[in-house]
């Protein structure tokens, strides 16, 4: 039973790492896409 | 537009094998004789080392490419590839510790798997942090010489566990005619984990090269709307 608490906090780090990773991925990705549409419209209007 | 479908159609693989990984290593796989439940720690935890190995590969070869061609698509690749290798060998440096405690009785020693595996992780974070202080194509230039020195830590990590007496398990997939290899069901679970791990790598670096490009195109914006 003692070992399965090892068992359990290494899968746990793994998915918390790896999720975390693409939720800050996903997060900056909508983000930069957001300035650039922005961008583009601003120099749209400009025109 | 075909990019973002070709992604999601790699993450959904990715996950579904993610998921049937995890039962295969919970359900499927038998309970290890000698080490118990614990073992099965061991099919993420070297999934992620082996896929690891082949994030800095392709640093690797997208340096070499950078350097003859200058093209700025390798340089993306290789620096992304590096940022995600950096985090799986992560991964496989918190797993194996926590693998290590209940069977050897610590978190950490200084065997040589671990110590060369420690110092891949360094001169990977060593490579980012230069990527990061680094600006231009002097900065890609130099960062691209340095993960093609790095990059020779990688055999040795492999190989450590063959050339030194180390505390590490030694080869047990390719284990040859001494034995010691893993029973049919736990090489299938070892196989399907390293194909979840490898898709998933796909995955990441297919939307960690987007993230670069935008910025690209942004940086492009700023100066040619700067310059009009």
């Amino acid at each position: 039973m003692g070992n399965l608490v090892y068992l359990f906090a290494a899968y746990t780090v793994i998915w918390v790492v790896l999720f975390a990773y693409v939720i800050n991925l996903s997060f900056k990705n909508r983000a930069l896409r957001k300035k650039l549409e922005a961008l583009e419209s601003t120099k749209k209007g400009k025109e | 537009m075909k990019s973002l479908r070709k992604r999601e159609v790699i993450g959904f693989l990715a996950l579904t094998f993610m998921l049937t990984g995890l039962y295969m290593a919970f359900i499927y796989a038998p309970t290890d004789a000698n080490m118990g439940d614990v073992q099965r720690i061991f099919y993420f935890h070297v999934s992620s080392a082996w896929v690891a190995f082949l994030a800095f590969f392709l640093v690797f070869l997208a340096s070499i490419l950078y350097l003859r061609s200058r093209s700025r698509r390798w340089d993306i690749l290789a620096y992304c590839s590096a940022e995600i290798g950096v985090v799986l060998t992560t991964l496989a440096l918190i797993t194996g510790s926590i693998w290590a405690r209940p069977i050897w009785y610590t978190w950490w020693t200084w065997d040589s798997r671990l110590t060369t595996t420690l110092v891949l992780w360094l001169i990977y974070v060593a490579y980012l942090m230069l990527r990061a202080y680094s600006e231009g194509s002097r900065g890609a230039r130099f960062a691209a010489v340095f993960a093609i020195i790095g990059f020779f830590d990688v055999p040795i990590v492999f190989m450590s566990i063959r050339w030194w007496r180390v505390q590490h398990p030694g080869p047990v997939i390719a284990a040859g005619a001494n034995g010691g290899g893993l029973a049919p069901p736990m090489l299938y679970t070892m196989f399907v984990c390293l194909a979840a791990f490898t898709l998933f790598f796909i995955y990441l670096l297919l939307l960690r090269m987007e993230l670069e490009k935008i910025k690209d195109e942004i940086e492009h914006f700023k100066t040619t709307s700067g310059g009009s």
